[in-house]
């Protein structure tokens, strides 16, 4: 029997820029395949071509071993081939059943059969076993609902295959668990998986067979029970994963600098932590888990229902982030499109912001004197290592991990105590994953308190000194040095001992 | 999102450097917009069509007739970059006309020998009441977040009432000779009183952008209020501020007009909320806020002015300006969302 899908040689190039070299892939029915790499690395580009989004400019795609060229979406959705992107394309102002058939509706006479529509959507989802009202407005579906729907949306087009980018990003974990049944359940029936995640403690439910794809290249398929995490970050990377991850000097007698007590906010429910001087402290956990929003919380990003933040002794609770920023906390946002850099302005300007308030800037009437400014700046962007052209150059047009030095020189501009890092790598290369990490290292061995954030694994396990797991709104466990194994962390990801509701 | 950004800055490098005079047309464009492109086919037309129009003369009467514009652009700019707009404006220029001329002529009666003092009390009393109005704008958009366009619409209608309450429609006359002598049709050293008022306006704005915090953070809150607030800036302070100094620029030009036309009139700036957008707009001020240059924007209140200048001397009908005016509006929109677009990378 032929294979659901296979693709040949495929090529992409964007103006010139190739994003796909030579790629081979194949799905069997009834295989749950994971696409592994960067970001840009082209598993995002390569799932577009399979759903019908480019052209490839050259290579050969088969479906049922037969050989088709994709124009749309519409044509891959006729091919059984559902995708369900990051993005959801669902109308939030439309129901269900609206958004399901939409581009699609049946007809009676000139009217749209919406019975038809109603019932046919109530079918597909009481199939699927999700549950949902199709009556109901997409905008009062939660996240995970809303994915449902889009698979729905998909097997309602008698997709046979299921392109999942990223799935889990948002899902609490009782979301995950539900949507990996139906996954399990999918493949039973035979229908093919492509699946796209970072998360390597996610792929031995879903997987069978892994796909490494490496700057447009494909690195190799490997079968997903023999292949230890390890191999994978080496295999996406190509480097040890020693060479990454510098080894940082710990104070033991740091200070506590910031002390986190009680605190109750959306998706948090009492936590307490102590920031200490000197340290790197790890927090991991999953989407949801409340990891990144009791850190929003105590800087006042959101609302704090319960519980005390002070900063070097001086309660902070409840006051503007602004505020509570001026007491010596950097926070670097895990958004920095849409929170942390102004994209329009140069990276000279971008650094220049924090340091309008450092007296080395006054000119003369107390007005700033821009010649100073450029020179702090300078001297930030030789130290994060973003060359004097790009410091001239608007952000926008910097590629993301240059981007990300330039938000990582704000943290530089003022000297503070507390540098809160969360997601401090999102969608930045290896290479300059090492740069960060190394400045991270200085800012330890400087004395400071570190916080760092994220949802990469490795990433946190290898950096902290001390690491905080979070599960369902509080901490699950916290571990120290030879404690933090990927088996303990893993371990207390979906603990739900405390857990009443 | 399926091209790397990776790629895309590289793909932007080598779009950046096609050579030639294309490529330099393609840099001015993004550098500063439209303005140099309309300005050059604006002084050709003209030019060709009215002998008059190059002359000494006919430019340092549009210098002069330009600077009620020019102080209302300076203003609007601020609350553009700030990410917002301000229609009120025109309101703003009617009620600091009928309350500054209102207090002038009640002052001057009761102290007829210190006439001066009343002048500047009467101006103060305008310049209050356009406080109001900023204050008004300010509050609502830093602080209950009310849309910049709801909120300047309102606002420009309560003005607009006010004003019309205040005086039953009718100018309020009988002001002091010396007040339109003077801010009206003096002269300081051979120049007009109002552009100096102009030059100064221009040099303080300039300064308050280049050379001050407020102005950087202005440019940051524009440009992203959350990386603005998450850098440690005052986020509602600066936009609140943007939309009082809006009000009070304006309302600086609202007393110049008044001495000009030496009474109190509600329909003073009835048409400067668009002149002023389009004067921001056609010199690169960006209506996503965060971007736009102070001499830029006076260079384009300048062209708005030479605009309506060489058409009238081109004798075309006011009717017919009014819509050339409006289209010229929206073709330079049309082409900001085309910068934009530019800037942001190729899509």
């Amino acid at each position: 029997m032929a294979p659901l899908v296979e693709m040949t040689g495929i090529t992409k190039e964007f103006a010139g820029v190739k994003a796909l070299s030579g790629v081979d892939f194949r799905l069997e029915p009834g295989e749950g395949h994971v696409l592994f790499g960067e970001n840009g690395a082209g598993k995002s580009t390569l799932i577009s071509i399979l759903s019908g989004v480019f052209r490839p400019t050259s290579g050969t795609l088969k479906i049922d071993g037969e050989q088709v060229e994709l124009n749309s979406v519409h044509e891959a959705a006729d091919r059984g081939i559902g995708t369900v992107f990051q993005e959801f394309s669902l109308v939030p102002t439309l129901c269900v059943f609206e958004n399901m058939y939409l581009g699609r509706e049946p007809r009676k006479g000139p009217f749209i059969d919406r019975r038809a529509m109603r019932e046919g959507a109530r079918r597909v989802i009481r199939d699927l076993g999700f549950g949902i009202e199709v009556n109901r407005r997409v905008s009062d579906l939660s996240r995970a609902e809303q994915q449902m729907v889009e698979i729905a949306k998909a097997f309602l087009a008698k997709a046979r295959v299921l392109i999942l980018d990223e799935p889990t990003a948002s899902l609490t974990e009782k979301e995950t668990r539900k949507l990996f049944d139906f996954i399990a359940r999918a493949k039973a029936d035979g229908v093919g998986i492509i699946y796209i995640s970072h998360r390597i403690q996610e792929f031995a439910q879903i997987a069978d067979q892994i796909s490494v794809l490496r700057d447009g290249r494909l690195i190799g398929t490997v079968s997903a029970r023999n292949t230890s995490e390890r191999e994978l970050v080496e295999l996406m990377t190509g480097r040890s994963i020693d060479q990454i991850y510098p080894e940082i000097a710990r104070r033991r007698d740091g200070a506590t600098v910031m002390s986190v007590r009680n605190v109750h906010s959306w998706g948090v429910r009492g936590v307490s932590i102590d920031v200490r001087a000197g340290e790197v402290l790890g927090v991991a956990g999953l989407v949801g888990s409340g990891k990144s929003r009791v850190w929003r919380g105590a800087l006042g990003l959101q609302p704090l229902t319960v519980g005390q933040v002070s900063v070097r002794g001086r309660d902070v609770t409840g006051l503007p982030t602004r505020k509570i920023l001026r007491e010596g906390v950097f926070y670097l946002p895990p958004d920095r499109k849409n929170e942390g850099l102004q994209m329009t302005a140069s990276a000279h300007d971008n650094i220049a912001l924090p340091l309008l308030d450092r007296a080395q800037v006054a000119g003369p009437l107390g007005l700033v004197s821009p010649g100073r400014i450029r020179q702090l700046s300078s001297r930030i962007g030789q130290r994060v290592d973003v060359s004097p052209t790009f410091m001239k150059r608007a952000v926008v047009n910097l590629s993301g991990g240059t981007q990300q030095k330039v938000l990582f020189g704000k943290g530089f501009a003022r000297d503070e105590d507390i540098y809160i890092f969360d997601e401090p790598t999102v969608g930045v290369d290896m290479g300059t994953r090492a740069a960060l990490y190394r400045l991270i290292k200085e800012i330890a061995e400087a004395g400071k308190a570190v916080v760092v954030i994220s949802s990469d694994l490795p990433e946190v396990m290898n950096l902290a000194h001390r690491l905080l797991v979070f599960s369902q709104g509080r901490i699950s466990a916290e571990l120290e040095g030879p404690s933090i194994t990927e088996e303990n962390v893993l371990k207390h990801f979906f603990t739900d001992a405390r857990d009443s509701a | 999102m399926t091209v790397s950004e990776g790629d895309r800055a590289m793909a932007n490098q080598s779009a950046g450097k096609p050579g030639g005079a294309a490529g330099l047309l393609k840099e001015l464009f993004l550098r500063l917009g439209v303005l140099p492109f309309f300005l050059v086919v604006a002084l050709i037309v003209f030019a060709l069509v009215s002998t008059q129009f190059l002359s000494l003369q006919n430019l340092t009467n549009v210098a002069r007739q330009s600077v009620y514009l020019v102080l209302v652009s300076l203003g609007q700019m601020l609350v553009l970059i700030s990410g917002g707009f301000d229609l009120a404006v025109g309101t703003t220029i009617a009620l600091t006309s009928v309350v500054s001329a209102m207090a002038l002529v009640a002052l001057a009666a009761s102290m007829p020998d210190l006439v001066w003092v009343a002048i500047l009390l009467g101006a103060l009393a305008g310049f209050g009441a356009a406080l109001l109005i900023g204050s008004l704008n300010g509050l609502g958009v830093a602080q209950f977040g009310v849309s910049p366009f709801i909120m300047t619409l309102g606002v420009q209608s309560v003005g607009a009432g006010i004003a019309l309450f205040l005086t039953g429609g009718v100018p309020v006359s009988g002001l002091p000779v010396e007040f339109g002598n003077f801010f009206g049709f003096g002269r300081v050293f051979g120049v007009p009183v109002p552009v100096l008022f102009a030059i100064a306006a221009i040099v303080v704005v300039w300064l308050l952008m280049n050379r001050t915090r407020f102005g950087a953070h202005l440019y940051a809150v524009g440009g992203n209020l959350k990386a603005a607030n998450l850098s440690g800036v005052h986020t509602k302070r600066t936009l609140f501020l943007a939309y009082v100094a809006c009000a009070l620029l304006a309302s600086i030009a609202g007393v110049l007009m008044t001495a000009r036309v030496e009474s109190g009139e509600t329909n003073l700036g009835g048409t400067i909320a668009l002149e002023s957008i389009a004067a921001c707009v056609i010199a690169g001020v960006s209506l996503r806020g965060g971007i736009g240059r102070v001499e830029n924007v006076v260079l384009g209140a300048f062209f708005i002015t030479l605009l309506q200048n060489g058409m009238n001397m081109a004798q075309i009908g006011s009717y017919l300006q009014m819509i050339l005016l409006g289209s010229l509006l929206i073709l330079a929109v049309i082409f900001d969302q085309v910068r934009y677009r530019m800037l942001m990378g190729n899509r």
